[in-house]
This record gives structure tokens, sequence and C-alpha cells, in this order.
């Protein structure tokens, strides 16, 4: 079965919640019923079939053909299947999703994979604040899966993430794992201030020092590590990294001790 | 005289028409690595040690095969080591108190889960509680870690461990010899044969055993005692099952994932025997059983021919 694909038409004249469009969602529907979906979030309420051009029958494998920062909660909820965007993405990329392979090839917006449980997520080009974050009243960030991006995320990547594993490949903004409960981030490109601000346990792993640490982590030594080593071999082995991150023996510094001070944060020596 | 099971003839070692029997049992794989192949084994060794039979020691255990660098997950030299026992919930302690007392003890070691089964034992799991509150949960590539501080810095350990219900354990060969040299250089050659075998160990000190076993004994409480069929030293007091030129007896245990991996150690065995010859080595090969009506798996030594 070809791809189920959605070749967009023209820019979409409002923001569009893209939520309705998983897998699991569009299973068992005609494509007339497809192209009558409700996506529009402002009054003028664009359906589907005013704004794509809808082909192809398989709904476990789907296409945006063309993108937009205008294009929410891309695969929100998502549990199986694969979905692709040939563009850009907005806001709430992925966010919940738990299962299932997202590929975005441009940039997406804030709060991507917010609260995400299961899958991949991979973001060719930067992403916006909050990446994996929750959202405002929520407890927890993102719970579990793996989300790489390509370029830049934006200020607090990884905030109060719980499980799963963020690898951001040319640095982000400030705070990058603020109050992370648990659960790895990796940076390589440089993080901005106070990387692992008020975390209380996990692991931020980077290529370089921080330029500005908080002053209440501590220096843990560069003690032999196999976590090191494994995880190393893990990241270059699923193409996340092309070369090892922290060798055998990194720099440890313990933190945030202004909370509980389980957290780790570890760059080569 | 008994009449003997001799039909066959490989490069003059006579083998027996018999069989052994094996028994089903749990078993579990782990990874072991150190820093260089000789701590490596030495945490293995320790780890197995005092695990040549569930009669008296609750689990068989023994080192399995060499693992170099470029396979294991974290690029260092490492052994595979496997445990049996004869109930999950034996085998779960024995694993635990092992790794715990063995392994997490070893300079520079970790601990890899290396068995896909149909259940996990914990590991890491029950281990991390040494780390006193500062230890970290990993989980990467579908795999789930412990890190447990120690004074040489972590301790890595898989959380949990696979365990197979399909093992076999009791996989055996009797050499006979006119001396105990030669039984002794057949017993060496077939445990380094078996060696090689990928899940199957012998968990016998060296891979030889001196002092098989039959069932029962005439003394209250004794499970095991000496089998008197296969001591020279019995022999026209007992039923004996030796001829007159056998005065030697070792056997090589074996214990296996798979019944097919025992049969692979047991062909391996006989193959590195009869090479071997008479002359330097044994003369005779059997193989035990009982009857064949308490082991599941039996393992003629006819189908097993080099």
């Amino acid at each position: 079965m070809k791809a189920l694909t959605f070749k967009l038409v023209s820019e979409p004249p409002e923001r569009l919640d893209l939520s309705p469009l998983t897998p699991e969602r569009l299973a068992g529907k005609a494509r007339g019923d497809m192209e009558k979906i409700p996506v529009g979030m402002s009054r003028r309420g664009s359906l589907v079939g005013d704004l794509f051009r809808v082909t192809g029958s398989d709904p476990s494998n789907i296409v945006f053909e063309g993108g937009s920062g205008r294009f929410d909660r891309i695969a929100e909820g998502m549990q199986d299947g694969s979905i692709r965007v040939l563009g850009s993405g907005g806001a709430q990329a992925g966010r919940a999703m738990r299962g299932g392979a997202l590929k975005i090839e441009g940039d997406a917006g804030p709060h991507a994979a917010s609260c995400m449980r299961g899958g991949r997520i991979e973001i060719n080009g930067n992403v916006g604040d909050r990446l994996g974050a929750p959202l405002a009243g929520e407890l927890a960030g993102m719970n579990g899966g793996i989300v790489i991006v390509r370029g830049r995320a934006g200020a607090f990547a990884a905030d109060r993430m719980r499980r799963g594993l963020i690898a951001v490949l040319k640095g982000t903004g400030d705070h990058a794992g603020s109050r992370m409960i648990a659960g790895t981030l990796v940076v390589t490109g440089g993080t901005g201030e106070m990387p692992g601000y008020l975390m209380r346990r996990g692991s931020i792993l980077l290529d370089r020092a921080p330029e500005k640490l908080s002053p209440s982590f501590v220096e843990c030594g560069a003690p032999e590590s196999v976590f090191a080593t494994v995880i190393d071999r893990y990241l270059v082995r699923e193409k996340i990294l092309k070369h090892p991150l922290l060798g055998g023996s990194p720099q440890r510094y313990g933190g945030d001790n202004a909370v509980l001070g389980l957290g780790e944060i570890l760059f080569p020596q | 005289m008994p009449k003997l099971k001799r039909t066959l003839l490989v490069n003059g070692v006579k083998i027996d028409d018999t069989f052994a029997e094996a028994f089903g049992m749990r078993a579990t794989a782990l990874l072991i690595t150190g820093p260089n192949r000789k701590w490596a084994r030495q945490a293995a060794i320790s780890m197995t040690g005092y695990a040549t039979s569930v009669i008296g020691c609750g689990c068989e255990a023994a080192i399995d095969v060499d693992v170099p660098p470029s396979a294991t997950p974290d690029g260092r030299p490492g052994c595979r080591v496997m445990v049996f026992a004869v109930s999950t919930d034996e085998l779960a302690k024995q694993v635990l108190n092992r790794v715990g007392q063995c392994v997490l003890t070893s300079p520079g070691s970790a601990c890899f889960a290396d068995l896909a089964g149909v259940a996990e034992l914990k590991l890491g799991a029950s281990l991390r509680y040494f780390g006193d509150g500062w230890q970290i949960s990993k989980k990467f590539g579908g795999r789930h870690f412990w890190r447990v501080p120690v004074m040489d810095g972590e301790f890595l350990c898989e959380a949990t461990a696979g365990l197979t219900k399909d093992a076999v354990g009791g996989g055996n060969m009797l050499l006979l010899a006119a001396n105990n040299a030669n039984a002794l250089a057949a017993a060496e050659v077939a445990a380094a044969a078996i060696g090689k075998v990928r899940g199957a160990i012998t968990p016998f000190p060296g891979g030889v055993v001196r002092s098989g076993s039959k069932v029962g004994s005439k003394y209250k409480g004794m499970t095991a005692s000496t089998n008197d069929a296969f001591s020279p030293t019995l022999r026209g007091v007992t039923k004996s099952e030796l001829g007159p030129g056998d005065n030697a007896v070792l056997e090589i245990v074996i214990d296996g994932e798979t019944s097919d991996a025992v049969a692979e150690a047991m062909r391996a065995g006989i193959r590195a025997v009869t090479e071997l010859g008479p002359e330097k080595g044994a003369s005779r090969i059997s193989a035990g059983n009982y009857g064949g009506k308490l082991g599941k798996f039996h393992y003629h030594l006819k189908d097993l021919l080099p």
C-alpha cells in the first residue's frame, strides 16, 4: 500500500490542530471522511480537504508533503506507525506520543515531544523552547522514548523530564535540563546559562564543559565510568552521534544541590 | 564378570551402547566484563565457585565462553557465565547472592544479562539497594541498567537477567582408562573441547568429576553416594560395569542452555576422546543413567559419534 499522503495545497490561513491525523485515528476511514475532518483552530474552521490533497491508502504510514509553522500537535498521542513531515511543524509536535516514529525534515515549534511516553521523534532542524517539557499545570514532562534534534533547541529543553532520552546536536538555549526528575539529555554544540538548573535526578551529557554552571553543582572528579562507555556506544550505534561523546572517564558534576542533588552533568575531560 | 555393553569401536576406543540421562533445569546467562581479561575472569571464577552440583551447592555454574572486547556492550574483555538450578526461586537466590558477593565486589567489573528468556530474574533491580539511595537507573536501547556507586567508581549492572526453562542438566560421559594418567588426559581434552561449545558448561573442577554418584545410599539422609559400579576398587564386590583393564574412571558432567547444546557438547567431547585414542587416553566411553525413568532427556552415545 502507498503511504497516506497529505499534500499541502496552500499555506494554512490559521493555526491547525493536526492531532486527528494519526495512524490509529485514521484507520478504517474513507478518503472522503478524512477530507471532512476539521483541523482549523480559528472561527474559519478549515477542513482537511480545504488544505490538503489526500492520496495513498496506508494510514500506518502518513506523509505530510509540505510543512508549516502552523502545523500544531502533529502526531499527538500516536501509538504506532509512522508520520513524516516534508517541511516544518508547529507547536507540540509529537506531544504525548506513546509509540511509532515521527520525523520532521524541517524545524518544529515549542513544546515538541511534550509529555511523550514512547516512540521516536527525529527533527532535522531546530526546535523551540521547552522541548519535552510539560504544559502549564502538568507535573512531569517527557516520560519515555527517544527524541533526536539535529539542529538547535530553545530554552528549557528537557524541563521536568522524567524518563527517556533527548539528544540535541547543535546546542541548546538556557536552562537545559531544568527541573529534571530523571532521564538523559545529550547536548552537543554547547548549552546556555545554567544547564541542569534545579534538576533533582537525571543525566545531562555534554560534549564540552558548560560555560555557566549553577554554583549549587559540585565537582565529583572523573572516575572511570562503564556507563559512559556503554551509552557512548549506544549513541553511535543508533546513529545519533558520529563519534563517542564522553570517553571512559568523563568529568562529573553532581547537583542541583539547591534541590535533591542526585542529578549529574558529564562531559569529556 | 558382568556382561559389558560394548558394541562400537572408534579409533580403538570402545563406545558403550548406552545413554546419558539428563533433567530439565532453570538457567540464566550473564556477561561479566572487567578492565582486562584477568579481572573479568577473576570475577567470573569467583562467581561460579562452589557451584559444582545442585546436590550440595544449590546451583551449577561455570564460565561458558570468553567474550572478546568487540562483542561486549562496554568494549572490554568479558566472560559469559551460566548458572543452573532446579527451581526459579533457587536460581534467583543463587544469582543474586553470587553477583552481589563476587561480581559487585570485583574491581572494575560490570554485569550484563546475556540470555533472552521467558521470564526475568532480578539482578541490578535488587543489588541497587547497595547504593544506599545514590544508585541511578538508566534505560536506553531497550535495556535497563542500574549504576551503583562503589569505591572505584560505579558498578554497572543490568536490572534483570533472562531465565530459560529449556535448560538441561546432567548430560554426562564416563571415560574409562587403564590408569589415572590416561583417564585424566582424556578428560582434559574432552573438557577443553566442550569449553568451545557455546551454551554448554562443565561445572565440576576443571570440568572433570572423579566422584561420580548414584542415587541414594545405605545411610539415611544421604541422597547420593559413590557410583560403585564404576569404582575400580569395588570390582568384584559390587555389580561392576568395569572390565579387567579399567583401573580409573573420570566423568564429564554437562549442563546446557538447550538440549541441543548438551548433545553438541557431548559430541565434541566424544570426538576429542576418540581422537586422542586408547594409548594416551580412555579405552572406553560410557554414560550414566537411571534406566531412563527419571530424566526426560536421553543422549545415546551411538548417536553422537564423530
